[in-house]
């Protein structure tokens, strides 16, 4: 395991652990996340992957009796210290979710802009909506429907949209939990083309259980596996053309090659 | 895989088949047990709206929905006052019931853990089962009695109360049904709280929510009980809810229980009016309801 160092890493944990009520569900994990790249977390189901990506944006602490040990280092600065707002964390690092979550009652551009508050004037409104719409290759698809409910687009246009909505706050990392889990091959390939060129923009970790998505989209791949209690350990992390490779972990190479999971 | 059992009697059936068809019959005498069932209960509530319907469609003309009621053994008249009487009564008790049971059912439903919020539910949920007259009783011990005069007001109060735990439990259902998904997608961009509850999930549950209201309104429509020592009634055209006032159902309750036909005529006018208008206040219901139905799938 390799120990979180700090050199000029944006986003790393230290020693971290996450529990609901007395169940730990992540255990002392380290890890620090290269700038400007798609980290992949990689596991069988129950490993913990998505609950370790859910304590990056204080996102974790929302479930019932959740609570994290050890710390998040995000530009130096621990996210759990007391005074820190976890408003302002998830305002620089933003999340895309397993199953599209549009907002159901806006509008697409109103669902774009939605962290933008009620600031912007209508055509500042605009301006950001379509920066950030293109930016999740959307645009065209719904440039003349920008009123229009986002539940009349399809799953994998919804998706698109979330990326987008994340993305027009502006934050620095991105953490998405199996974006691609609950579309169909074709959207899913959309997506990921898109991670690939967000990572010019953004430090992605992204969750999958897709052995073959981790290998297309990722620069880095960490390997989670639970252990005999059920908690979910970092086994290892690596570049990925090594980790699919080479692994240096038996468990890891068990996993890669289908012997379980 | 043939076992024994599985084997074909003499009429070419396995015997897992035979067991199918007793199952057929079974299925089909629930099915007609069920029919039946249904057939009576919707039967009674229509032979009663026929039944009103029949009776008081005679008495409802122009008159009847705009004048004051008559002295007795003048004919003509109406109940313009009563029904203006219960739109006041029941618009104040709305504005009351409204936020207030919006705001404790968003609390129970945002923060619904621990000791103070299960007691709340739980006396949510005795208030719903207090008999109507005794919540009447109450409204006209502390707002009555004290004033020393009924008043429109205390009626509206009464009505509150009935309506209150109908929407702290529905305006927490309903935003308990704004899946959390959603929450958390406002939560992650950065929302305070606040915001996400008030402009993205109250939206979302807002559908359900106005099918709640609807609902609580039409529960208090009906309600005579409590009237009866709050508003008391009123023979003018009253406005304000510090005096007495006339309220419809309380009129078809005095007009009902009176000797003269002119009267009963009017009281059966009544109770179709106000069927007519929690028909209407269900429909808009349903309504309601289908687009919340549809606006939380998708």
């Amino acid at each position: 395991m390799s120990a979180a160092t700090l050199n000029g890493e944006l986003l790393a944990a230290n020693d971290l652990s996450a529990y609901y009520g007395e169940r730990k569900a992540v255990g002392n994990v380290s890890i620090a996340f290269r700038r400007e790249a798609v980290t992949a977390l990689i596991g069988p189901s129950g490993c913990g992957k998505t609950t370790l990506l859910r304590c990056f944006n204080r996102i974790h602490e929302l479930s019932f009796e959740a609570r994290v040990e050890g710390s998040v280092l995000l530009d130096g600065q621990d996210i759990y210290d007391g005074g820190v707002d976890p408003m302002a964390i998830r305002r620089r690092v933003g999340m895309v979710f397993q199953r599209p979550n549009p907002f159901p009652t806006l509008s697409i551009l109103d669902n774009t802009v939605a962290s933008a508050g009620r600031s912007l004037n209508r055509r500042r409104k605009l301006e950001v909506a379509e920066r950030a719409l293109r930016s999740a290759a959307l645009w065209d698809e719904v440039k003349d429907k920008l009123k229009a409910s986002p539940l009349r687009l399809s799953g994998g246009q919804q998706q698109r949209l979330c990326i987008a909505r994340a993305v027009a706050a502006e934050p620095e990392v991105l953490l998405m939990d199996e974006p691609t889990a609950s579309l169909d091959p074709i959207a899913s390939a959309v997506i990921e083309e898109l991670m690939a060129s967000l990572a010019d923009q953004f430090t992605i970790v992204a969750v999958t259980h897709n052995m073959q998505q981790a290998a297309r989209v990722s620069d880095v791949t960490a390997f989670m596996l639970a252990d005999e209690t059920g908690t979910g350990r970092l086994i290892e992390v690596d570049d990925t053309a090594k980790l699919f490779t080479k692994p240096s972990d038996r468990r890891t190479e068990d996993y890669i090659t289908g012997r379980f999971g | 895989m043939t076992t024994p059992s599985d084997a074909i009697d003499e009429r070419g059936f396995s015997p897992r088949y035979r067991r199918l068809g007793r199952r057929r019959i079974y299925a089909s005498l629930g099915t007609a047990l069920a029919l039946c069932c249904a057939a009576i209960a919707a039967g009674a509530l229509l032979v009663i709206l026929f039944y009103v319907a029949v009776q008081g469609i005679g008495a409802i003309n122009w008159a009847f929905l705009t004048q004051l009621p008559h002295p007795v053994g003048v004919p003509g008249g109406g109940v313009g006052n009563g029904i203006l009487g219960m739109l006041i009564i029941i618009g104040l008790a709305t504005a009351m019931a409204v936020p207030l049971g919006l705001l404790t059912g968003i609390y129970l439903a945002l923060f619904g853990r621990g000791a103070i919020p299960e007691a709340l539910r739980f006396l949510s949920d005795v208030l719903s089962g207090v008999p109507s007259i005794a919540i009447g009783l109450f409204a006209y011990a502390v707002l009555v009695a004290p004033l020393k005069h009924f008043s429109g007001f205390s009626a509206s109060f009464a009505f509150m109360m009935l309506m209150l735990p109908l929407l702290v439990r529905t305006s927490e259902q309903a935003i308990r049904s704004v899946p959390q998904t959603v929450r958390e997608g406002a939560l992650a961009l950065g929302m305070s709280n606040f915001r996400a509850t008030m402009f993205i999930v109250l939206p979302t549950a807002r559908p359900a929510i106005i099918t709640a209201l609807l609902l609580a309104i039409a529960r208090v429509t009906g309600e005579t009980a409590p009237l009866l020592f709050t508003a008391f009634g009123s023979q003018f055209w009253e406005t304000s809810p510090n005096n007495p006032m006339a309220v419809l159902a309380l009129q078809v309750f005095n007009y009902a229980i009176s000797p003269y036909p002119n009267w009963q005529q009017q009281a059966w006018g009544g109770a179709l009016l106000l069927i007519v208008a929690v028909f209407v206040l269900s429909l808009g219901a349903r309504f309601m309801l289908r687009r919340a139905m549809r606006g939380l799938d998708a």
